[in-house]
């Protein structure tokens, strides 16, 4: 398979690239903060997309999805950095569609999620840096388990109708084995979300689950296997965080050069100082490293390949230092306009540094690959 | 079963059989390396058996035409026989600036004589070839090449020196820039091919930082240049000069990728400072910096994946050699410094035999060369800026 799009892909980008700018640019995410949006995105865009499709393109035909892949998630998410469109599409039409997928649980969610009626979130991290630590418990009781302990930087975690959680059902807090995904519904007695606003004015819950009581058929999955649909849930997740980072320094690059050709000191166009080409220059290198590195995970991801693992990481890493140096060089680059909360370009810094801690950043995904090369 | 699974499968089992154990080790040295040429001689029967196989199937350049000696394989061949290659860690049969520089030039340029007569023999690794661009003062500033060819009716006299002239002691012909209109700077320079052994050639190994001498100075005193040796029209060897740049300079960045077979970084950091009792590297420091860099190199190896893809394709850009020479070859130096900080002491070692002959040492310092060759990187990220991303002047 050649590493770059193929024609359908390419089609796919063309439409999804200008409705996410029609109906979803800049603006839109600047009016729900101005608006202090509680929900923190519109449930009527998503409901667009579902109309398009869009919810369903990691789910199979024959359960009523468009049957596409990772490549193809991608191509979305993209365009929703691009945009900095605040959506849910990444936790509820990726990660958390890649750990239903297969399992008991999808026949039960999948049709809302297709309808964009059900929004998921995904409450897998217990602290302030994403590490492979499951603390929470879910103690047997009765004919189901009982849930204690608390998750946070829960994206959409105070709206959404689907919390999926990890949750330790044996072995100790850093134990890989002995976890159990469940999928709990958001009326669940003895859960509270807390939201709060971040940085780049999204949304993110702290969750405490005091025995929250959940039946047997919650598990996704099997009992104590749920490293499988986690994992799944994981690499899926850090590949489309990835993507959207790629949307988010592509995004900023383009303004930044678009700048550079318009903007005039000592009576020329500031794109003719090679001190300042030099270094667009090598964004722009970065970046299309960066984009490899993700189209390669996408790939290896959908062929189902053992080599995904690590280059997932790889991307997820790479696309957090491509896009880093993207916005501070955007904010440098356009001067004091760009420290300016009017201007467009400091709300790429602030996405691209929630996206970066995401799933893991650099540094943690750096660790991982030299784990797995034993050293 | 596609025609190209077929493919693969025959692929892996033709490899399998031909293909000698001992090649399939990694590169130790120079002498590993097979350039081919008039002066080779094998360094083992492996490394002769290896190339007459490879260059027998045409897969010294597979995906040229069976007419010139290539393999006739399309793009997508090309690439699973690359691959295989890789899963059995297969050795370079045949290493040549015909095969990366030259061939690509003639095969857009080149007469159907001048086709069927070099390349082939590029294939099958009989001549040697080295570049006549850069001269004493036109380095950066190539255009400004002054070595002249006079037109004597049939032939050029051609005078004047180049220099960084690779390899020019071992090589038997030259691809070289020579200038035959002094009036126009870009628009008077031609293309011509000419044999080393021609009288009025002399050659001068220069010692490099390295201790080695992989460079020379090359002298030009009334040498004869038959006219059926000029590639394209005369006046416009420029456009052929570009063309080839693009090819050396996708290369070059190939040096930013690591050679297959082990991580001689990792292997070398955990060799001199070894592992904690948590299985990480002792050196905290060392290890976060191996781990970032690998991060990036690995990011690069899927860049390098997709360049090779684009190119076939005809997606890529055309400036996008650039980009891929100025990433590859910074990220060979920063894999460099970080071998000799692995190495520690033992990397500073210069002819011992511990060190292979001061191996590392020796790369290290020549990688220094990377991003001066073949267009700096200052040149190269110029033309990001102006071709690709289209700043103002």
């Amino acid at each position: 398979m050649p590493l770059y799009l193929d024609d359908d892909q390419t089609v796919l980008q063309d439409t999804i690239r200008d409705f996410v700018a029609e109906h979803a640019p800049v603006s839109h995410m600047r009016a729900l903060r101005d608006a202090d949006d509680a929900t923190g995105f519109s449930r009527d865009l998503w409901k667009q997309f579902a109309e398009m499709g869009f919810t369903g393109i990691l789910i199979g035909e024959d359960q009523g999805g468009l049957g596409l892949g990772h490549v193809e998630a991608g191509v979305v998410l993209e365009e929703i950095g691009r945009n900095l469109s605040p959506s849910p599409f990444l936790s509820t039409a990726v990660a958390a569609v890649a750990a239903l997928k297969g399992t008991g649980q999808a026949e039960r969610w999948f049709p809302g999620i297709i309808a964009g009626e059900t929004i998921a979130a995904l409450a897998i991290d217990e602290g302030a840096k994403h590490r492979d630590i499951v603390a929470m418990t879910a103690e047997r009781s009765g004919n189901g388990f009982k849930l204690t302990g608390a998750k946070r930087f829960v994206t959409h975690g105070h709206t959404a109708d689907l919390i999926i959680v990890a949750a330790r059902t044996g072995g100790s807090a850093d134990d890989t084995d002995g976890i159990t995904l469940f999928a709990v519904p958001k009326d669940a007695a003895g859960l509270t979300a807390n939201a709060e606003r971040l940085a780049d004015s999204s949304l993110a819950a702290r969750l405490e689950f005091d025995g929250v009581a959940v039946d047997a058929d919650a598990v996704i999955g099997e009992v104590d296997a749920g490293r499988t649909p986690l994992d799944r849930l994981l690499r899926a997740g850090r590949t489309g965080a990835s993507a959207e980072l790629l949307g988010v320094g592509g995004g900023a690059m383009d303004m930044t050069i678009g700048y550079m050709k318009e903007r005039k000191q000592f009576g020329t166009l500031i794109g003719s100082f090679q001190a300042l080409q030099h270094r667009a220059a090598h964004l722009y290198s970065e970046m299309e490293v960066a984009r490899a590195a993700v189209l390669k995970a996408q790939q290896l991801l959908d062929q189902g390949s053992e080599r995904a693992d690590e280059a997932v990481s790889v991307a997820k890493a790479m696309t957090a230092l491509a896009t880093t140096l993207s916005v501070q060089e955007g904010i440098q680059m356009h001067g004091g306009i760009g420290m300016t909360d009017e201007y467009d370009i400091g709300f790429y810094m602030k996405r691209a540094r929630v996206l970066a801690e995401m799933f893991g950043d650099a540094n943690f995904h750096a660790d991982r690959l030299a784990v797995a090369a034993g050293y | 079963m596609t025609d190209l699974d077929t493919f693969r499968t025959e692929t892996r089992a033709w490899l399998a059989e031909n293909c000698p154990p001992e090649m399939r080790k990694p590169v130790r040295s120079e002498d590993d390396v097979c350039w081919g040429g008039r002066q080779f001689t094998p360094s083992t029967p492996a490394q002769k058996e290896w190339l007459d196989a490879m260059a027998a199937k045409g897969w010294t350049v597979p995906d040229w035409p069976k007419a010139y000696g290539g393999g006739g394989l399309t793009p997508a061949e090309t690439k699973v026989l690359r691959e295989e290659m890789a899963a059995i860690k297969a050795r370079n049969p045949l290493n040549s600036f015909g095969i990366s520089m030259l061939g690509p030039a003639l095969l857009k340029y080149g007469t159907e004589e001048q086709k069927l007569d070099h390349l082939t023999k590029i294939a099958r690794g009989e001549i040697r070839w080295c570049q006549g661009y850069s001269e004493p003062n036109a380095g950066s500033d190539l255009a400004g090449l002054a070595t002249s060819a006079e037109d004597k009716g049939d032939h050029y006299l051609v005078n004047g020196q180049k220099v960084w002239t690779s390899y020019a002691d071992k090589a038997d012909w030259i691809f070289c820039l020579v200038r035959t209109d002094k009036t126009s700077k870009q628009g008077g320079i031609s293309f011509v091919l000419f044999d080393m052994a021609s009288p009025g050639v002399t050659t001068k190994p220069i010692l490099l930082i390295s201790g080695n001498s992989p460079f020379c100075e090359t002298f030009f005193d009334n040498v004869k240049v038959p006219k059926v040796n000029r590639v394209y029209e005369e006046n416009k060897g420029w456009d052929v000069a570009k063309y080839l740049l693009g090819h050396e300079r996708e290369m070059i960045s190939g040096m930013g990728l690591a050679s297959s077979g082990g991580n001689p970084l990792i292997d070398g950091a955990i060799a001199t400072v070894g592992l904690d009792h948590n299985g990480r590297l002792a050196d905290p420091l060392l290890r976060a910096s191996i781990a970032l860099f690998e991060v990036r190199a690995k990011a690069f190896g899927a860049m390098s994946e997709r360049f090779i893809d684009e190119l076939k394709a005809g997606k890529a850009h055309p400036a996008q050699p650039s980009m891929m020479k100025y990433y590859g070859t910074e990220l060979n130096k920063g894999r460099y410094e970080l071998m000799m900080a692995a190495g520690g002491s033992d990397a500073l070692e210069w002819d011992s035999d511990r060190s292979r002959g001061g191996a590392i040492p020796r790369s290290w310092l020549r990688t220094k060369a990377n991003s001066i060759e073949g267009g700096t990187s200052e040149i190269q990220l110029n033309i990001i800026a102006k071709r690709i991303l289209e700043l103002p002047a």
